[in-house]
């Protein structure tokens, strides 16, 4: 049986990026995300890979978009403000369709904010930040073990599509520690010989840009091949988990963090009778609208409970339309939500 | 009897009518840097990370395989490229507004890491591409599209002087201000370039090439003109020649 050991989260992701072959970290200091480029600084050199503490946010992920350009696995990591400050580079990775994985441990904001642990980066991570028709893939993890196994995962879906992948946790699921095994290498692998910028040696040269001016290479024509390549994933890629929703009468829905809080407030509301289960979406983009649906259907209410003002709730609306009533539940500025009130949100509507 | 060739095209420049106005120095510095790559024989080993400004087309240009990066980033996104290819000669070719205004911060930490890549900075002392603004090197009193009354110091400061700002800096290995207004230049201009890549090749370290170069469309003169305007205008407040040379 494979080995357990106690890791902190952001050093969960640090390990578990070298495990999927990434050798090339770039990263500015920012709290709550410190330990994850502190675990690069050390353990790059152990390796025979590259750290750099760049001079900002901006030079980091231009320093991913050079790496992944020249075919190598590449990351950077921050917390909010600095994640705005990347937003420019994400749109020109998405547009020059580049992988890269990019770790948000969001803290309270608008602004400098706190360095509290918070889900209101969600419209960003999932809407896109940036400029521009284009999609992240975002993974919302919920623990440490689940940091690991979706950071492999991250740099496969990054490289399968050539996208941009966010690993979106917060800052409290960055500082926790908890007992995991460390994941498996995927084993897979992928060809970057027809595009990669290697020095154009026995063939034609290589270009990557996000400028389209001409016509036989129009604007029109490579977003159209974003958005194909989009489709593609919201069909294969949605993850979701799903706890005691069958028999439910009311249905939790929550990511990352939040959702923990759920599970614990299904577990309190089931020992009092009354039957409750949670709906997890584990990507955030693609949303996995249909499980959804299907797990939502013949429920009661749904009672959405989010780190934020309301932000994941509107898809869950969209999911679900005029079909079932939609409640939403959230804290602001680094609160985390209560296991209490979520119980009485519920037992509100309980005749 | 067969001809002798004493003068062609580098194969490493494309043979396709380019997008620069008349008179532009890009063409030239294009011709240049083609010829150097030939002669070191480094095609098949060199990226190149180009601009946002009129030089963003340099992949139409060139035969070497081309990055664009967004305004202002080419010396971290080359950073990128050569920490992962350490033996291919990463080339950034940056324009004034790029280097010095939106990319300063790239541009200095860049060079005071000592990447080892080779940066050419055209110095035409405006935008070009967007119209003719003022640039961090426009010069004192100099008309453009947003300083109409002639740049003045006491609002937008002085032109900046980059060799000299990076002479500052420990880790460069060389560092030379040239310009193509004239034949002389030009061929001072071309050993520089050559020198800025052979000592990558070499394995040395920073080279900072920059290259005083014409924009008569933006400076709103002649190109015949243009020639004469680097001489009376930009070398006096930008001196040419070489500020380091740490060979060996």
């Amino acid at each position: 049986m494979a080995k357990r050991i106690l890791m902190k989260g952001n050093e969960a992701i640090g390990e578990a990026a070298l495990i999927a072959g990434c050798r090339f970290y770039f990263g500015y200091p920012i709290t709550p995300q410190n330990e994850l480029p502190a675990y690069m600084a050390s353990r790059m050199p152990q390796v025979g890979g590259t750290f750099i503490q760049a001079e900002s946010e901006v030079a980091a992920i231009n320093m991913v978009f050079g790496a992944s350009a020249a075919g190598a696995r590449a990351m950077t990591s921050s917390s909010s403000p600095g994640i705005s400050l990347k937003q420019e580079g994400i749109s020109y990775l998405s547009g020059a369709k580049l992988p890269a994985v990019v770790v948000n441990m969001m803290r309270g904001g608008p602004g400098l904010g706190n360095i509290a642990g918070s889900q209101c980066d969600y419209f960003q991570a999932v809407k896109g930040g940036g400029h521009g028709d284009y999609r992240c893939i975002v993974l919302a993890p919920s623990g440490v073990q689940e940091l690991a196994d979706l950071t492999i995962r991250a740099f496969d879906l990054a490289d399968r599509y050539r996208v941009v992948v966010i690993l979106l946790g917060d800052g409290f699921l960055g500082q926790m520690s908890e007992p995991i095994v460390l994941p498996e290498p995927s084993g897979k692998s992928f060809d970057k010989g027809a595009w990669a910028l290697t020095g154009a040696k026995g063939r034609a040269p290589h270009s990557i840009v996000s400028l389209r001016l001409n016509p036989e290479d129009a604007l029109e024509k490579l977003n159209l091949e974003l958005q194909e390549t989009y489709r593609e994933i919201e069909k294969a890629e949605t993850l979701q988990e799903e706890w005691q929703t069958e028999d439910a009468r009311f249905l939790l829905v929550g990511f990352g963090l939040s959702s923990r809080l759920c599970r614990a407030a299904v577990g309190q509301l089931r020992k009092d009778g009354i039957q409750a289960g949670l709906f997890r979406p584990i990507t955030l983009w693609p949303f996995p609208a249909d499980a959804l649906r299907r797990a939502a259907a013949g429920k009661e209410r749904v009672l959405t409970v989010e780190m934020n003002a309301g932000q994941m709730v509107e898809d869950v609306r969209l999911s679900l339309g005029d079909r079932i009533p939609v409640d939403f539940y959230g804290t602001l500025g680094g609160a985390v939500p209560a296991v209490e009130t979520i119980v009485e949100r519920i037992k509100s509507h309980v005749r | 009897m067969s001809a002798k060739v004493v003068y062609k095209r580098p194969d490493s420049l494309i043979d396709r009518p380019t997008h620069f106005c008349p008179g532009c120095g890009h063409g030239i510095v294009h011709k240049l840097l083609a010829g150097a790559i030939d002669e070191l024989g480094i095609r098949e080993n060199t990226i190149l990370v180009a601009p946002v400004g009129c030089a963003v087309l340099a992949y139409n240009y060139l035969s070497v395989d081309v990055c664009e990066a967004a305004h202002g980033r080419p010396p971290a996104v080359a950073t990128g490229i050569k920490r992962v290819h350490p033996d291919r000669i990463v080339i950034a070719y940056q324009g004034d507004g790029d280097l010095l205004a939106i990319g300063m911060g790239e541009t200095i930490h860049a060079a005071n890491r000592g990447e080892k890549i080779t940066v050419f900075f055209i110095n035409n002392a405006i935008y070009g591409m967007t119209g003719g603004q003022m640039a961090p090197t426009t010069l004192k009193d100099q008309k453009t599209k947003t300083s109409p009354y002639g740049r003045n110091p006491a609002e937008a400061g002085y032109p900046i002087r980059a060799c000299e700002l990076i002479d500052t800096l420990e880790a460069p290995v060389f560092i030379e201000r040239c310009a193509v207004n004239n034949v002389k230049n030009i061929l001072k201009t071309k050993r520089a370039i050559v020198k800025g890549l052979k000592n990558q090749a070499d394995g040395r370290g920073y080279s900072f090439i920059e290259i005083l170069s014409m924009c008569p469309t933006g400076w709103g003169v002649k190109p015949t003109e243009a020639t004469g305007w680097i001489d009376q205008a930009m070398v006096p407040w930008f001196p040419l020649g070489n500020l380091r040379d740490r060979e060996g």
